[in-house]
């Protein structure tokens, strides 16, 4: 069996972000990572490794410092990698970048893509189904818990409304939340492996790509502009002397919430 | 002045029990519905595709939807209530969809940000090879052409950002009350409704829903939808004493969250997190209970309208989002202002 996880870099969400003047997420100054929900992703394909025997190949598109994270990655698991890095995809919407991971992904030809549910820099969600559909699969989307059962793979989905259980057929794009598990940390052998584990870096040239399909030239949006906000208020803050309930109460009421 | 085509899901649940978890008082839709619709009118007509069984039976959709989705100037109402819908992942409706759209051609498409709603507009996107915006939280006519200009949060809210379409028919996933809802001065007539004939694709059934289990305490609203959200951290102390932040929700008409510490230490269930790994809210109250303000929590939260914070610790960050805070025992304040607030009834 083959799994394939894909590994996000983006700017650590813990400190200052920013838009730079192409409009786009600024990632050469910024202090990158793996994105977080992408541990439990991988921690996920290492449990199915561990149970049943399985290649996991990382796969990530991104600058050429992207390559710092999936060695990062690596440290916790999986045993190759492919980097996708090409200065035509910089500017890419997700039409375009839903069609580079569709070709990795292709290129691979896996039984099982595990992602996370969420990046903390687009936090757009859609990756899952748009590559599922670009290349003919099963999308089970959300996964609090994965279960593999012959060629059926068994997920219980994390809606809003509570949970609800799916049943596929591999292959299939699997999308997990940080429910699912806990990710291991780095052991001091995996630190020392992932130097040696290879990894391959592809062009758009490699993949069959139009590089006027992608990136800036190909996007199917448009940033106009943006404006950073002031997340601070100076509310009125107020230290409990016996009244606290009732200055809360108060305030609610004078604010309409009661 | 084309259509813009609003679409509401009401499967998963919601349509079985004959209830919207957040109904509206206007339409009977999930209130997202009147948001969408509101942003709609500003663009174009508004035509309604209403996705699953609605509590009127078969093909039916109750009168009581029809004349409210007239006060928003609803001019058509769409239904689509095959159970494919309910019985694959969101494919079916992804394809019902595609071919309405391929036949009306609206001049853009609206849709809620929620988990479904993005992952509709991500087939859509590509099916249609249109351009898909999501956290939208204002969406104007483009005073410099025909198209639209989209107001979007981005990276936890810290940025905003507007955006055009450039390829396709604009795809929008809103955020769940971002948008004022307005009704029209005067409604316009009621529509008429058209059943959509559902033809399957062959992506449609590759994923079964075999089983949904509603969570507990269901009588609340969503999380996604609420009004209100009373959140409770790592302060609150345990599991039984949770107890307060539902009273206080409950008391508010609100949903419950909880931050990661919390659910991590198994206070309250991981479905209500609220926060980078967790949800994101943007209600018009929050109250947060015995909540530190980590930035890992605040970007869930911080764009919610008003900010109400009770938490024992002064330096506690939290206290620098908020409009009003109490800096106390949360086991103290809170009871206390639940008292308050039912004397005043």
């Amino acid at each position: 069996m083959k799994i394939v996880v894909l590994v996000k870099q983006v700017p650590d969400s813990g400190l200052e972000r920013r838009l730079g003047v192409d409009q786009t997420i600024d990632r050469d100054t910024a202090d990158n990572v793996v994105n977080e929900m992408d541990e439990y992703a991988l921690e996920e394909a290492l449990r199915i490794q561990e149970g049943s025997g399985a290649e996991v190949v990382l796969v990530t598109v991104g600058p050429a410092g992207a390559l710092a994270t999936v060695r990062k990655a690596l440290q916790l698991g999986g045993d190759r990698a492919v980097h996708v890095v090409d200065d035509a995809i910089a500017g890419s919407c997700v039409l375009g970048t839903s069609a580079v991971l569709a070709a990795a992904i292709a290129s691979e030809r896996p039984d099982l893509v595990i992602c996370g549910a969420i990046s903390t820099d687009g936090g757009v969600q859609v990756m899952p189904h748009m590559i599922a559909e670009r290349l003919g699969v099963a999308a089970v989307t959300g996964a609090r818990k994965i279960e593999i059962r012959d060629r059926e793979v068994l997920v219980e989905r994390q809606t809003e409304q509570g949970s609800e259980h799916l049943a596929a057929e591999l292959p299939a794009v699997v999308s997990v939340w940080d429910t699912i598990n806990t990710p291991r940390y780095p052991s001091f052998k995996g630190i020392m492996a992932a130097k040696k584990k290879p990894v391959v870096t592809l062009t758009l040239a490699d993949l069959g790509i139009d590089p006027a399909t992608v990136g800036f030239t190909g996007a199917s949006t448009r940033v106009v502009d943006h404006e950073r906000r002031s997340s601070s208020r100076s509310g009125t803050i107020i230290v409990d002397d016996g009244q606290g309930g009732q200055r809360l109460a108060d305030y609610l009421a004078a604010n309409k919430f009661v | 002045m084309g259509e813009v085509l609003v679409v509401v899901d009401l499967t998963g649940g919601q349509a079985q029990t004959g209830q919207s978890l957040a109904g509206s008082p206007v339409t009977g839709l999930p209130k997202v519905a009147d948001q969408l619709l509101t942003l709609a009118a500003g663009l174009g007509e508004p035509v309604l595709a209403l996705l699953g069984r609605c509590c009127g039976g078969p093909g039916a959709v109750p009168a009581a939807i029809l004349e409210a989705a007239a006060r928003f100037g609803t001019t058509r109402v769409y239904l689509a209530d095959a159970p494919e819908l309910d019985e694959y992942l969101v494919v079916p409706k992804a394809s019902v969809l595609t071919d309405l759209i391929r036949r009306i051609e609206p001049v853009a498409v609206l849709l809620p940000a929620t988990q479904e709603g993005r992952e509709i507009a991500g087939r859509l996107a590509v099916r249609l090879d249109s351009g898909l915006l999501t956290d939208v939280v204002d969406v104007q006519r483009d005073p410099a052409g025909d198209g639209f200009v989209a107001t979007q949060l981005v990276l936890a809210g810290s940025t905003t950002v507007r955006s055009t379409v450039t390829r396709g028919v604009p795809l929008l996933a809103v955020t769940p009350n971002a948008v004022e809802p307005r009704p029209l001065a005067e409604p316009v007539a009621v529509a008429p409704v058209e059943l959509l004939e559902y033809r399957q694709t062959p992506a449609d059934s590759m994923v079964r829903v075999t089983g949904r289990t509603p969570s507990v305490g269901g009588s609340r609203p969503d999380l996604a939808e609420a009004a209100v959200v009373v959140t409770g951290g790592r302060g609150v102390g345990g599991s039984e004493p949770f107890a307060v932040v539902e009273q206080l929700a409950d008391l508010l008409g609100g949903a419950v969250g909880a931050t990661r510490a919390a659910a991590d230490a198994g206070h309250y269930p991981h479905e209500y997190q609220i926060g980078q790994t967790g949800k994101t809210v943007a209600p018009q109250l929050y109250v947060a209970l015995g909540v530190s303000g980590a930035i890992q929590h605040r970007a869930g939260m911080q764009t919610s309208k008003v900010i109400v914070a009770v938490n024992k610790d002064p330096e506690a960050p939290i206290f620098s989002l908020a409009d009003f805070g109490v800096v106390g025992d949360l086991h103290t304040v809170v009871p206390a202002a639940i008292e308050a607030i039912r004397g005043r009834a």
